[in-house]
């Protein structure tokens, strides 16, 4: 039996600090051009956290507006706040920077988060208020520091400061003096990946019907590499989320893949289930620094606010079939092969139509297509357009070289069978993942018969192979879990069908050799 | 357009001399078509990378031009770009190019 999806989690945490001083684009500008208008200009864009809460895309992401229902709402959408937009929604939380900063401190193990004593008095009781944060998780709050002594790693260790308000309220301090993977620049890095996916894979258990003790492996698919300079990129993010998340029972580890490795650790989880390895895999991704503010310069001068300023997560917990929850299909999936090529025709085919073709099913059979989800209102001014339309555009075309679909039509099919992309820039955060807690719903509810969930990933980047990758799997409702009966029932009239096959066979070989005779 | 790839544009320009050097792209719209095309024709638009004032002059076009679809060979045309030919935009994507090329082109 495939195993189910039993609960889904999306979260975001808003860092405008960390925009200025954690983000690619503004640290190598600050290298190169440490004077520049554009690092001027910038603080005069950053959103407000309200500003950021009331924001359609972000509010689409905790699952208080669906993306049927941003369709509707006219670009651009950073200027259309949602009226009485809540914090909390029911896939996750717009966590404050503050409390966010705190939470780094939680997920600290190794003394290297310093934070401003006074700071920290006055965030504590917020975060306790937060519903997923833990007793034990309070109780690694340390009590802070004086400012100087913050001021003095930071000017005289090579700390990472930590900002709130425009204030210097921490910093994080770096592990060796050499090891540049061990800087603090890069820890700081991993702390906040750290951080975020703690947060969703606690709001994953709020909003399941999971217990933590019940999960008993963890897969971590950020694109974050934890080690020193002899390990670089050796892990595991997963089993230090784990830790500090009250996994008791879990161990884990990292899958890598760039974009697509949410949907390469989905398809491990399942795997891992249905296999009867582990009765429960949770897989989560935390947010990263690097891409905060990564079109800032497009977007200033376009006169859009700085977009970029949230931290994304999402957890998803795969369970045995009980019966209930939507099932992660895996008789047939969808993967970029090496030999498949790097051609958009090419890429599109593997991951879609072949695992369809597996199935014995058409393009127009799937509800839903949750491809690359990255939110239109921070690409286009970018330059980059609307990705996933230009995904469902491609989807659509194949549908019409198959037959499935006259031209004129390929409008209507991307407005039914497309999503309106609301998700963050966070290279993995998405791909493909990002509607999973929509498309759980929307399949419990019967509203989705089928919903494909598509993972993509450049590995170029990493200059070590050109290749394109992708995976992709289906979402479908649950068939209801058969009993050993039913399975007796089944294998009886398995039988009865080759009884009757071998029966019409041999009564047509009789009938030819009459013939011949 | 990225600056490794200019990089190799130079040096190909360099080996092979640019009146041998035939620029095929593969960009998703007009305006991204017609900054690479302005690229290897008048030089880096954006003083960021070795084309920098560095005007080539380059036949340059878009895979979904007319002037190069002929030179394919039409099984592999049709199993490798016409999903995207659909997809793009071909006459804004054309336009743009051809503006670049009447002013900028070479050979």
């Amino acid at each position: 039996m495939n195993s189910v999806i039993k609960g889904t989690s999306y979260i975001l945490a808003h860092t405008p600090e960390m925009v200025l001083y954690n983000g690619t684009t503004q640290t190598t500008e600050r290298t190169v051009n440490p004077d520049s208008e554009y690092l001027k200009e910038l603080p005069k864009h950053l959103r407000s956290y309200e500003e950021a809460v009331a924001y359609y895309p972000n509010q689409v992401y905790i699952g208080n507006v669906t993306p049927e229902e941003l369709a509707q709402i006219e670009m651009p959408w950073y200027d259309k706040p949602v009226e009485g937009a809540e914090r909390f929604g029911p896939f996750g939380e717009i966590m404050p920077n503050d409390e966010f900063l705190l939470l780094i401190q939680i997920s600290d193990e190794f003394d290297l988060v310093k934070l401003e004593a006074d700071f920290v008095e006055k965030v504590r009781p917020a975060l306790a208020e937060n519903p997923v944060v833990t007793p034990a998780m309070l109780d690694r709050i340390k009590p802070g520091v004086e400012l100087a002594e913050i001021d003095k790693f930071v000017t005289e260790e090579a700390a990472e400061p930590l900002y709130f308000g425009g204030e210097l309220v921490g910093c994080v301090k770096r592990a060796h003096n050499i090891d540049l993977n061990l800087s603090a620049h890069v820890l700081h890095e991993n702390l906040v990946t750290k951080a975020s996916g703690v947060l969703s894979v606690l709001h994953a258990l709020r909003s399941s019907d999971v217990k933590a003790e019940e999960i008993e492996y963890l897969i971590e698919c950020s694109e974050a590499a934890v080690g020193d300079q002899n390990q670089r990129g050796g892990g595991n993010i997963a089993k230090s989320i784990a830790e500090i998340a009250g996994l008791q029972n879990a161990t884990g580890s990292d899958t890598r893949g760039f974009c697509a490795a949410p949907a390469h650790a989905l398809l491990e989880a399942a795997a891992l289930v249905k296999s009867g390895v582990f009765k429960c895999v949770a897989v989560a991704g935390g947010g990263c620094t690097a891409k905060l503010g990564m079109n800032g310069k497009d977007h200033i001068k376009k006169g859009v606010p700085v977009l970029e300023d949230m931290i994304g997560g999402f957890c998803v917990i795969i369970g045995e079939n009980d019966g209930v929850n939507p099932e992660l299909i895996t008789d047939y999936v969808g993967r970029h092969r090496v030999g498949t090529g790097s051609a958009p025709q090419a890429v599109i085919s593997s991951l879609v139509t072949d695992p369809l073709e597996q199935a014995g099913l058409g393009i127009l059979d799937v509800d839903r297509f949750s491809t690359e989800m990255q939110n239109p209102d921070i690409t286009r001014p970018a330059g980059a357009g609307n990705v996933p339309e230009a995904n469902y555009k491609m989807i659509a075309a194949l549908a019409v070289m198959r037959g499935e679909l006259e031209r004129p039509q390929m409008k209507d099919f991307i407005a039914k069978h497309g999503v309106t992309g609301f998700a963050p820039t966070q290279g993995h955060i998405p791909s493909g993942v990002p509607y999973m807690g929509f498309a759980r719903l929307g399949l419990m509810n019967g509203d989705f018969k089928r919903v494909m969930i598509v993972g993509k990933g450049s590995l170029f980047l990493g200059r070590l192979t050109n290749l394109f990758d992708g995976v992709s799997f289906l979402m479908e409702p649950n068939r209801g879990v058969k009993k050993e009966d039913d399975k007796a029932a089944d294998t009886d009239e398995i039988r009865r069908l080759i009884a009757e096959s071998m029966r019409d066979f041999a009564h047509s070989l009789m009938l030819k050799a009459e013939q011949e005779v | 357009m990225d600056l490794e790839n200019q990089k190799r544009v130079l040096e190909l320009s360099e080996e092979h001399g640019p009146e041998n050097i035939v620029v095929l792209l593969g960009a998703a719209d007009a305006e991204g078509a017609g900054l690479a095309a302005e690229t290897v024709l008048a030089g880096d638009p954006t003083y960021a990378g070795p084309l920098t004032g560095v005007s080539l002059g380059l036949r340059v076009y878009h895979v979904c031009e007319e002037e190069v679809k002929q030179e394919f060979d039409e099984a592999v045309y049709e199993e490798q770009v016409s999903m995207m030919e659909m997809v793009l935009d071909v006459d804004d994507i054309h336009e743009e190019m051809q503006s670049f090329r009447d002013e900028y082109m070479k050979f």
